[in-house]
């Protein structure tokens, strides 16, 4: 396949009054890490929960592997269990396990027996170094453990694309890192990411292409070194200002 | 190994400062102050209310005809026996609630116009159970429904009296499901629609999960209450505790039965409200909600 793993093409989205996502277009290539930037509002999450179709978008289409994912024909379910999606906070079930936070997908949506489904969930947990905890309930573990658990929950199904809202927003400083770390390793993979995030110094790491949102527009796109260090746009400078001091 | 020996040392060799023991021994005498007023109060509160009963001029009367220990005796056994009916129409009555209940609550939270007729339906009728004196329900079930003189419509006061109590209580018990429900974050239902669960998995294995692990304590609560309503079956003429008790009060003319069927009732229900306040209390996810962003504030 030529064309990229996902298009996002002149997408609309609006709360009541208010544009979220205003004529945004975009292209995701496999094995491609894109990350965005933004302030609060800008429209970063909105994207990925529209990418995800868990919002609708006002108008505009999003097509992914060459076929259109926002055609109500299309079986969102279906389209859902080919991306993974990780939340700022964690968003495990907590009367679960986790390990059976981890096999629940499988078991249910990829219709894997339950002994194989448990199998490639702790599989799943050694990779994200997290065997040893598979028989605890989430709100056992520090937040670090909790998002490490997500990102395993979100990869377990094999999905073609990850998408990551802020993963890393609502840990500890000190447990930001083995988030990261990990988030590091799978690129390493080849594994195709959007994600949004307010660490700079780790989106100037790993990403491809690093797009700035402003008010549901994508500002300035391109590769880290440009956008995060040497900005063509006023805004984009204005915004990266207030995290280097 | 040698850090470990060392911190046992440190550990054992710690005694209390002077200041922490006169904390301590402040603490104490508090205690024992605390213990000593609650001693005195308790003991002049019950002197002057029995006190105020012995003293009261129909007292002796009332003993009498309220509390016959020959009487009580004599009409335990009758009592029993239909405590043990009422125990029965209980446990039959809450299974049958609890899936009436959750059917309700489903189809109140269905979205979307296709459903409206059933989300109606179920409206309306918790609107109408939870609005009718289960008293009415009672009677008007008890007496109304034979008198259609239906095939196949049972005529039995227990069966009847069934009835009523499904139908009134699965109003209130499905009010509690559905507050349960609603309790459950979105950000559940997003995280698992996300994985690809349909919006059915995501009912039954994210959303209901953990509604029904919350509203355990209020749905224990309507069971104690169950307990109690069975009594009220006795209207349409089942012979449960009450009306036992009913019938050994004309028996001997005195109220003591009464007494008796009270006494059981209550006995009958100190067990299920401590159970309900062991399961409030238990520990682990049940308990502490804090995997949960933001439940904090709900502890």
């Amino acid at each position: 396949m030529s064309g990229p793993l996902l298009r996002i093409d002149r997408v609309r989205k609006s709360f009541g009054d208010h544009v979220v996502l205003d004529d945004l277009s975009l292209d995701v290539h496999e094995h491609q890490v894109v990350v965005l930037i933004g302030s609060s509002g800008s429209g970063k999450s909105t994207l990925l929960r529209c990418i995800n179709l868990l919002e609708e978008v006002d108008d505009g289409a999003i097509t992914m592997a060459g076929e259109e994912i926002t055609d109500p024909r299309v079986d969102a379910n279906a389209v859902r269990s080919r991306i993974g999606m990780v939340f700022q906070s964690y968003n495990l079930f907590p009367h679960l396990r986790v390990l059976d936070n981890v096999a629940l997908a499988p078991r249910l949506v990829h219709g894997v027996d339950r002994a194989e489904a448990r199998d490639r969930a702790a599989r799943m947990l050694d990779r994200v170094g997290l065997g040893a905890k598979a028989n605890a309930f989430p709100d056992e573990l520090s937040g670090g453990q909790q998002q490490r658990v997500a990102i395993a929950r979100a990869l377990v199904g094999q999905p073609a694309l990850i998408l990551l809202d802020e993963v890393t927003s609502a840990l500890d400083p000190e447990l930001v890192g083995e988030v990261l770390g990990l988030l590091e390793e799978l690129k390493g993979e080849g594994t195709t990411m959007v994600l949004a995030t307010h660490e700079m110094s780790f989106a100037r790491h790993v990403a491809d292409r690093v797009c700035f949102l402003h008010q549901g527009r994508i500002l300035e796109q391109g590769p880290p070194e440009q956008v995060l260090v040497a900005p063509r746009e006023q805004r984009t400078r204005d915004f990266l200002r207030r995290f280097t001091g | 190994m040698a850090d470990t020996a060392h911190d046992g040392a440190r550990a054992t060799a710690w005694a209390p400062s002077a200041r922490q023991r006169d904390r301590d021994a402040y603490r104490r005498g508090r205690a024992r102050r605390s213990a000593a007023v609650a001693v005195v109060s308790t003991v002049a509160v019950a002197a002057v209310a029995v006190l105020a009963l012995v003293s009261s001029p129909g007292w002796p009367r009332v003993r009498q005809s309220f509390l016959d220990p020959h009487v009580a005796w004599e009409s335990l056994p009758r009592v029993l026996e239909g405590l043990w009916l009422n125990v029965r129409v209980m446990v039959v009555c809450a299974v049958l609630i609890v899936v009436l209940a959750m059917l309700l609550a489903l189809a109140r939270t269905l979205r979307g116009p296709a459903f409206f007729p059933l989300r109606a339906l179920a409206t309306g009728y918790v609107d109408v159970f939870r609005g009718l004196p289960l008293i009415l329900v009672l009677l008007l079930v008890g007496f109304g429904l034979p008198g259609l003189r239906l095939q196949g419509i049972p005529t039995s006061a227990v069966v009847l009296g069934g009835v009523a109590l499904v139908l009134t209580y699965s109003a209130y018990v499905a009010e509690v499901f559905r507050a349960g429900i609603e309790s459950v974050h979105p950000s559940q239902i997003a995280s698992a629609r996300s994985l690809g669960l349909t919006h059915g998995q995501t009912l039954r294995h994210v959303v209901l999960p953990q509604a029904v692990r919350r509203v355990i304590p209020p749905l224990l609560n309507d069971l104690v209450s169950l307990s109690k309503d069975s009594g009220l079956i006795s209207i349409l003429g089942a012979i449960d505790a009450v009306r036992a008790a009913q019938l050994k009060t004309a028996e001997y003319a005195n109220f003591t039965p009464y007494v008796v069927a009270g006494i059981v009732f209550v006995l009958l229900t100190i067990p299920l409200t401590r159970f309900t306040d062991a399961l409030a209390r238990r520990g682990g996810w049940l308990g502490s909600q804090s995997g949960l962003a933001g439940a904090g504030a709900m502890r």
